[in-house]
């Protein structure tokens, strides 16, 4: 029986784009980051405490990722940086192709971060490169502290991990303890940050992280 | 839950390696799916198929190879196949473990008629 090797990753058209996007953020010296959570863990929150505090130190843009509305833009457009909205009419996560797209509407040398917020889904969003220097990944107390266990491949293909809403943590079952202890457990070279939107509790801290990150570059 | 679009990316890379003659031929596409890849087999099994009725792959039949999640341990040099996510080795609890396969989402060839031309003809439409 004729047989026809091939031997082709499924993925590697999404992996030469994203590579073209590295190169393309390399060129210009950017920071990116993608940030992944599930719905309603408080990634655009985090954006705007983060905004508010670094967009007099830094150049920052943001492409926002959604299944529909433009609603998170117009809420980051607020703090008078660039962004631009992908809405995927229903595509659970992003593509490379996507936010290549996206760059084209971004003056590229006239920043230092890219933030890419990618839609709200903890299984997806792990499997696909956009070209990023890393993942964030965001998990709020409420949602439990057994998390990075039920979606380890979020976790173990992060680099950061903010554990957002701990001002909740008096009315909420989450042991912050046990919350770290299963993320560390996929994955222990996460670099873990606590924070709250609400009191700013740790934000000072995930932004410092984010200029140490951004000064790094060329 | 991404499935469909996996298997349109499955689809495209058939139709770059496959000669349009040769199409109706191929009557297996092997992919070797790990663990790890996030892809629920019968369920790109399904998308798949849907993706190829009527077209001149309809005969084509999705062949999933299963890679298990092996890790090798960087403190030991043990391999081990972990349980749920967490690389823990087994022989010496270090927790500095390497991943050697369980993340491949590949398609690895496909398997034509010995004679395509003796293939039913694509319906016509």
């Amino acid at each position: 029986m004729p047989v026809i090797t091939i031997e082709r990753k499924v993925l590697a058209k999404n992996d030469e784009i994203a590579q073209q996007n590295r190169d393309l953020f390399a060129r210009h010296g950017l920071f990116v980051f993608n940030l992944v959570s599930s719905p309603g863990a408080g990634k655009t929150s985090l954006l705007e405490r983060t905004l508010e505090t670094l967009r007099d130190r830094l150049r920052i843009a943001v492409v926002e990722g959604d299944v529909q509305t433009d609603f998170d833009a117009q809420r980051v457009a607020r703090y008078g940086v660039p962004v631009v909205q992908i809405v995927t009419n229903g595509g659970c996560h992003l593509e490379a192709r996507l936010v290549q797209d996206a760059l084209a509407a971004i003056a590229l040398p006239e920043l230092d971060v890219l933030v890419i917020e990618n839609v709200g889904n903890l299984v997806c969003p792990a499997n696909y490169d956009l070209g990023e220097a890393l993942k964030v990944v965001l998990v709020s107390t409420p949602e439990g502290d057994d998390k990075p266990l039920k979606y380890p491949g979020m976790f173990r293909n992060a680099s950061v991990l903010v554990i957002n809403k701990v001002d909740l943590l008096p009315y909420v079952p989450c042991d912050l303890a046990a919350l770290r202890r299963n993320a560390l457990q996929i994955n222990p070279a996460l670099r873990v940050f606590e924070t709250s939107c609400t009191t700013k509790a740790g934000i000072p801290e995930w932004c410092e992280w984010i200029a140490a990150q951004s000064s790094r570059r060329p | 839950m991404h499935e469909m679009s996996v298997a349109q990316n499955i689809v495209d890379i058939v139709r770059q390696y496959v000669p349009a003659a040769q199409a109706p031929g191929v009557t297996s596409v092997r992919v070797r799916v790990g663990s790890l890849s996030g892809i629920v087999p019968e369920s790109l099994d399904f998308c798949f198929g849907a993706l190829v009725a009527g077209t001149d792959l309809s005969r084509a039949r999705l062949d999933i190879e299963h890679v298990p999640t092996v890790c090798v341990c960087r403190e030991c040099g043990a391999r081990f196949e972990p349980e749920a996510l967490i690389f823990f080795c087994p022989s010496c609890g270090g927790g500095r473990a390497q991943l050697v396969s369980g993340s491949d989402l590949q398609v690895v060839h496909v398997e034509l008629d010995d004679d395509p031309r003796g293939a039913p003809a694509p319906a016509a439409n």
